[in-house]
């Protein structure tokens, strides 16, 4: 309940828990009510009672209060769900990594819950039950912000066992904060991988009526069901309403926003295919189509690779030791890709040294080119290499992937500058 | 101690003049909204307790919401897209400011929780509310009023349009700042419950933060008499209207156990639902409602209620079970319905109710209900009739009805089960201290009483008129006249008499400043307030008021008569330009006239002497 020690040890003296209902007087005034969880930012000397009202109050405890036990909650059973399986529907799996679309409230406590059951989640949402027969699997259940290299390794290669099982696409829900390294880590991981993986995510958590979790994950489970394209993908709101969303390349898709539940776009080439709220789907652009080859999943990644923002006054003194310990580096450069001339020794040394030097912008829209300025030139000469308009963050995981799977660093930088994932692209078409 | 007649309890909600309650919004409301965001809200599992399949396909299929932004007034806060911001510090003050004027006991530690409602007014779902006091109390007449909570909580959003399609909501109000005020089941008599209401509003004012209005303080009366039921009238706007609400309601109640009391007697039980498509019967009826239906392909579909002849409409409109039961049946789409008590009428003929007498076989004690409608509608509508009828057997329902303007009330739907509410994990908690109650409790502002003796000793009006004048809530207007014009006994005569009758809210203070003005300028008697107050509740300006009434030295008939020379004199012109020369010849008009009526007013003059002319 992480009350404070002294709470802790008078509520545990007689005998009260979680769900308790006490009575409890102090300071002259006598509450009844349910005894709920501590509240990280709630005073030490405080209790939190939920009263018949439905209402939570905090009551300062003092040395003279009385705290009486009126009766202990009834043990809550848990019913087991079980989705049924219907002939002539698609074999979706659905993979839990954790996140905003895995978490819920408690409903008698209210406290979040790191995971929501994602098989119960799932089981929620009755119209992906009549798209396809849905499997969930819990593959971990994490803030996004904690994934790394060995996490999206044992993603890629879950993902893999599944369609290698006969899932006819896969679907992983993934806390939005870091879904776009994911995505792109996953596309790399899995190259010509034979059918759809969507990574979906939500804004705003399950247990609100409002969530976009829901009609995320429909889209998400019909964009599979109709098998329209192979590869990793990005399901998430198009827009403000719940009437329209997008399908982003994996290796492009970036969260533009920190809370809108349209967040995610994608710089430089727009949504991969776009669908309403009935499932109508109109397609942006050529995708390769779904075969019944095997997935395969090539998982090693180069951990010694850093993404680096450049920002005007970076002191090459402070970064050295972070560049030369790198065996890649992506810099997220000014405009088309640079940084100040006071870096160049040191990246000259870097590279020097085996380490590839990346240039990528943090403009985010446009193409990096380091032609056009005498820093730019002075970048080149210095051995750094420019990637069109690669997203930084798709960049430093291709990086990873790169530098682990060639056998030298030519062909790694032969392979950063080489399309793999439809992850950078030497044409962006006029807006106009 | 014998059984009290009446046990009745208010719960008011009264917006904050602050920026909105989690966002730096205003809380204005705006005549315009733009676009339109497609939102759809689902129960959650933990809201159903468990998974309600029937109810998720419901929702997930069907039920959407419009939600317009307004300019200033709505933010992304507002749309759920992103998390709430901190209290505002104004309406939290008011509610400990409030909380201390009833004598409440403060909660240490403030909470706030989400309350769950999915019918669209909140764009989450839910509402923010958090608990602030308990145990405080007013006086009203010598008796004490217990205050059980005070809660400050977020206003929803406004609908704006309601079609069979679509429910549009305007997001202007959403997040406006709410004090809830619940006071114990204390009142006894329908005065007294207008006497609390205008106590909690007096000090809801005093604290200055409270926005004025119409639609700005709203009542919910929860009422129950003996052997009756408990009945929740939510919503109510007009203070003055409360105790033909509550009047009414108890002799709603009264009836219907009348109803009960003569079903037993007569040992009805409760009526079968067994329909008959009487489509066929009613093809050539010359009702309107019958061929307006049947031209739409719907039907005609009646059922049969033994033992309930009388009661939908008896002892001459004393008992009244069928309005009831058309109330219930509204609620399904269905314009109404029609019983044997009323009928022959509405173009049904005496031969259409004798046959469908014969056709069920009916006794002189036995009823029908006919509604004709889409036949779904029908026999939805017609089902919750006569699950109505059947309940008069056992009683009372418990109900939420709504006010209607003429004091009366209509079933909306039933009393809702406890409030669903989880904590809102996004709003830490807030603690109150005791230094900040301390700065609260120096800083009162003026009391009620305190407002009447003021009045007293600084303006010379009576006690009684001070009083007044403060419980209408007037005191500010009051004050404002007496220090324009000096006129302070004239103006409490009038404010307590004349203006005290007329609804508070059909003339702006401005415009009874205004009337001071002219008073004080001699441009018309004192006996003249009277009537002049009954023209600007028309909706009328003081000059025009003057003008209409005939207390100026130059009349509307003088200047209607130099107006309408000044457009003989340019009918070529007139007649060319029709209306668009009023702006031409306002000039002439004004300098004829030589400033004795207003621009506004002799606009209007213009207009109608042009329009004579050109027919």
């Amino acid at each position: 309940m992480s009350y404070s020690i002294s709470i802790s040890k008078r509520l545990e003296a007689i005998g009260a828990k979680e769900g308790s209902r006490l009575s409890v007087a102090s300071r002259g005034k006598t509450f009844v009510g349910t005894l709920m969880p501590h509240h990280e930012f709630s005073g030490e000397d405080i209790i939190i009672l939920k009263l018949s009202s439905g209402y939570n109050i905090g009551i300062r405890i003092l040395e003279d209060s009385d705290i009486k036990v009126l009766g202990q909650p009834a043990p809550v059973l848990k019913r087991d769900i079980l989705l049924e399986k219907k002939a002539g529907l698609p074999n979706i799996t659905i993979i839990g990594t954790g996140g905003t679309i895995s978490s819920a409230a408690d409903p008698k406590t209210g406290a979040m819950q790191p995971q929501h059951s994602s098989a119960e989640f799932v089981s929620g949402i009755q119209e992906i039950t009549d798209i396809a027969n849905i499997t969930v699997k819990a593959a971990m259940a994490i803030f996004s912000e904690n994934m790394n290299a060995d996490r999206w390794k044992d993603l890629a290669e879950a993902v893999a066992e599944e369609m290698n099982n006969g899932a006819d696409g896969v679907v992983i829900m993934h806390g939005t904060d870091t879904m776009g390294y994911t995505a792109s880590a996953l596309s790399f991981m899995l190259g010509d991988v034979p059918k759809p993986v969507v990574l979906v995510g939500a804004q705003r958590s399950p247990d609100r009526p409002s969530s976009d979790a829901p009609s995320n994950m429909t889209a998400a489970v019909r964009f599979c069901a109709k098998g329209g394209a192979a590869g990793v993908f990005v399901v998430m709101h198009e827009a403000l309403g719940d009437d329209s969303f997008a399908v982003h390349l994996g290796t492009r898709a970036r969260k533009m926003h920190t809370s809108r539940r349209d967040a995610f776009k994608s710089p430089n080439t727009g949504p991969f295919a776009v669908m309403d709220k009935d499932g109508n789907t109109t397609f942006k652009m050529e995708g390769r189509a779904v075969s019944e080859g095997k997935a395969a999943a090539a998982t090693k990644m180069e951990k010694a690779v850093t993404l680096i923002q450049y920002y005007p006054g970076m002191d090459p003194k402070l970064f050295e030791d972070v560049i030369m310990k790198s065996k890649g580096i992506v810099i997220s450069g000014t405009g088309l890709g640079h940084v100040g001339s006071d870096m160049i020794p040191l990246i000259r040394k870097a590279v020097a040294g085996g380490t590839i030097v990346v240039a990528a912008s943090q403009c985010t829209e446009g193409t990096t080119s380091l032609n056009v300025y005498s820093t730019g030139r002075e970048m080149l000469s210095a051995g750094v290499i420019t990637v069109q308009d690669m997203l930084p963050e798709t960049a430093y995981v291709k990086l990873m992937w790169a530098l682990a799977n060639s056998d030298d660093t030519d062909e790694a930088k032969r392979l950063m500058m080489t399309p793999l994932a439809n992850e950078m692209s030497g044409r962006r078409v006029a807006d106009v | 101690m014998s059984e009290r007649e009446l046990t009745c309890g208010i719960e008011i909600h009264q917006q904050l003049d602050t920026k909105k309650l989690f966002c730096n919004c205003e809380s204005t409301l705006c005549d315009e909204g733009y676009g339109a965001v497609y939102r759809k809200l689902r129960p959650t599992v933990s809201e159903l307790g468990e998974m309600d399949k029937a109810a998720l396909v419901q929702h997930g299929k069907d039920v959407f919401f419009t939600y317009q932004s307004c300019k200033g007034s709505s933010c992304l806060g507002e749309l759920d897209e992103e998390p709430p911001g901190p209290l505002n510090k104004d309406a939290m003050e008011t509610a400990l400011t409030f909380s201390t004027m009833i004598n409440a006991d403060m909660i240490d530690e403030v909470h706030y929780m989400r309350k769950m409602a999915i019918d669209g007014s909140n764009t989450s779902g839910f509402q923010r509310t958090a608990l602030f006091s308990t145990g405080g109390y007013v006086e009203v007449g010598g008796k004490k009023i217990g205050i059980l909570s005070v809660c400050l909580e977020e206003d929803s959003a406004r609908k704006v349009e309601a079609t069979a399609e679509e429910t549009v909501y305007r997001m202007d109000r959403l997040g406006v700042p709410l004090i809830e005020v619940a006071t114990a089941p204390d009142m006894e008599t329908p005065e007294e419950v207008m006497e609390v209401a205008l106590k909690i509003g007096n000090i809801f004012r005093a604290t200055k933060r409270v926005k004025r209005g119409i639609g700005t303080i709203r009542e919910d009366l929860n009422i129950s008499i003996p052997g009756g039921a408990r009945v929740e009238i939510k919503g109510a706007q007009e203070l003055r209207l409360l105790p033909d609400y509550v009047r009414n309601e108890m002799e709603r109640q009264k009836m219907l156990i009348r109803v009960k009391d003569i079903l037993i007697q007569r040992g009805v039980g409760p009526s079968e639902f067994s329909l008959e498509d009487v489509t066929e019967m009613f093809s050539k009826s010359a009702s309107k409602v019958i061929k307006g239906a049947l031209a739409e392909k719907g039907k005609v579909i009646a059922v049969k209620l033994p033992g309930f002849a009388g009661l939908l409409n008896g002892d001459n409109g004393k008992l009244r079970l069928g309005s009831e039961m058309a109330q219930y049946a509204r609620t399904r789409g269905v314009k109404g319905i029609f019983h044997s008590d009323e009928l022959p009428n509405y173009g049904i003929e005496q031969e259409y109710v004798d046959s469908l007498k014969a056709h069920f076989g009916l006794s002189s004690e036995d009823a029908f209900v006919i509604c004709a409608a889409k036949e779904k509608r029908a026999v939805d509508a017609l089902r919750v009739s006569v699950e109505r009828a059947n309940q008069a057997i056992i009683g009372v329902p418990n109900e939420t009805r709504d006010p209607l303007p003429d004091g009366t009330t209509r079933y909306s739907r039933p009393l809702p089960g406890a409030a669903r509410m989880y904590p809102e994990t996004d709003v830490p908690p807030i603690s109150i201290t005791d230094d900040m109650l301390d700065r609260i409790r120096n800083n009162l502002p003026e009391f009620p009483e305190e407002i009447a003796k003021r009045l007293v000793s600084t303006y010379g009006i009576n006690a009684q008129q001070a009083n007044q004048i403060v419980r209408q809530g007037r005191d500010e207007l009051f004050v404002k006249i007496s220090e324009e014009t000096g006129m302070a006994g004239i103006a409490a005569t009038l404010i307590t008499t004349a203006y005290a009758e007329l609804d508070p809210h059909a003339i702006p203070d401005e415009r009874m400043l205004e009337t001071f003005r002219l008073l004080k300028a001699n441009r018309f008697s004192k006996e003249a307030l009277p009537s002049i107050l009954k023209e600007l509740a028309g909706g009328s300006d003081v000059e025009g008021a003057i003008c209409k009434l005939g207390l100026e030295a130059v009349g509307c008939d003088e200047a209607s008569e130099m107006i309408a020379k000044i457009v003989k004199e340019r009918e070529d012109f007139v007649r060319s330009k029709g209306l668009d020369a009023i702006g031409p010849l306002m000039g002439p008009v004004m300098a004829a006239l030589r400033g004795k009526i207003d621009g506004k007013q002799a606009n209007d003059l213009l207009a109608a002497e042009i329009k004579k002319l050109i027919g």
